[in-house]
């Protein structure tokens, strides 16, 4: 190589050296933003993400913590009934696999739709939730807030469901969909659905999800 | 009112009515099949308890439209299964009942527990007759009936 081609060659060199030393922080930032927080890219951005998360998280909690939901998250042997969160009556206990026991199945009387005629519940597996996802201590004292969304987002404790899957929980499992229609009461009245409607329910879980499931601190 | 084809203790039947009407009431009112008791009504006794699909079935809060074809078992075949057969000897053999309102359904449960758990512990037994209420108070009867039949399985 030639001194004048050798000097274009170093400069072109240097240029390259120079643009990726200026390129690298930036780039590493932003990977690490995308990575905390999908689709925003500046630390404010991110920020507003997870404040908004935060808020939808809430409203996820409003639901998790109505009694046609945490009445099957006890953390007893039994699962409650109404919107009191009674104990269940007829002696029903929660059994091996949270299905009842031999002689007295939860499928004993929840079939795979409402039984409006004589106001039984039901859906498709009607079952309680494992005791890793109890959302009440043993006392029937629901959880705060942080300690529910952690035990909703520990994947040794809730079937290794990630974010994504977790949407698709609260979109199509029957369990989750009977809590909004939930049916009539043996009196004939409708039961008391949660305060938000599925759709709502499943956007704000979308929210959640790209925001990267935060939770709320442990009161 | 709507027609419904049913299977019972293996044999085919059809009914027409309303697709609320408990199946208890399509048991003992158009079939005729009063061996299955009416209780409470509300699944809280389980004196109606029948075999649905093989699950033990509080037949007074499963309207008919929800049976969709599953092969009901009720008290009146229930000596033609095997397990069914020692369970009843043995509630012969050790006087079980007294009034026998609540039996058919104690029996039901019962046999849905051998098959389950061939060697049921107190425990066990407790727990899975809890649902089932008998106001002459034969619980022990039943308890050690429960036993003998399990003793006799194999």
């Amino acid at each position: 190589m030639k001194a004048p081609e050798r000097t274009v060659a170093f400069t072109l060199w240097g240029l390259a050296a120079l643009a990726l030393l200026l390129a690298w922080p930036s780039s590493r930032t932003a990977s690490a933003q995308a990575a905390a927080s999908p689709g925003r890219s500046s630390p404010t951005g991110s920020r507003t993400a997870r404040v908004e998360g935060l808020a939808a998280w809430e409203q996820i909690y409003s639901v998790l913590t109505h009694p046609r939901c945490i009445n099957c998250h006890t953390a007893t042997n039994y699962p409650q009934q109404g919107d009191d969160r009674h104990r269940h009556f007829a002696n029903v206990v929660r059994g091996a696999e949270g299905k009842g026991v031999a002689a007295l199945q939860c499928v004993s009387c929840h079939q795979e739709a409402n039984a409006d005629s004589t106001g039984v519940p039901g859906a498709r597996g009607w079952h309680l939730a494992p005791l890793s996802m109890k959302w009440q201590d043993s006392n029937d004292r629901i959880l705060s807030s942080g300690l529910v969304c952690r035990e909703v987002t520990d994947r040794s404790k809730n079937h290794d469901l990630d974010g994504p899957r977790l949407l698709e929980h609260h979109t199509e499992e029957p369990l989750v969909l009977w809590a909004f229609q939930p049916g009539r009461g043996i009196d004939g009245r409708p039961r008391t659905p949660p305060p938000l409607t599925h759709d709502e329910f499943v956007a704000a879980t979308r929210q959640w999800v790209d925001a990267g499931t935060p939770c709320p601190p442990i009161k | 009112m709507e027609t419904y084809k049913l299977i019972v203790n293996g044999r085919p039947m059809e009914v027409t009515t309303d697709p609320g009407t408990p199946l208890l009431w399509v048991l003992r009112e158009e079939l005729k099949m009063t061996g299955t008791k009416y209780g409470c009504g509300i699944a809280a006794c389980g004196a109606c308890t029948v075999h649905l699909g093989g699950v033990p079935t509080r037949s007074c809060v499963v309207p008919i439209s929800l049976v969709r074809g599953r092969p009901v078992v009720t008290i009146e075949g229930i000596c033609r299964d095997p397990v069914g057969r020692v369970v009843q000897d043995a509630w012969v053999s050790h006087d079980v009942v007294q009034c026998g309102y609540c039996q058919s359904g104690q029996i039901m449960s019962a046999v849905a527990l051998l098959k389950a758990i061939p060697r049921p512990t107190d425990a066990d037994i407790e727990q899975s007759m809890g649902g089932n209420l008998c106001r002459c108070a034969t619980y022990v009867r039943i308890r050690e009936a429960i036993k003998i039949a399990a003793g006799q399985l194999k």
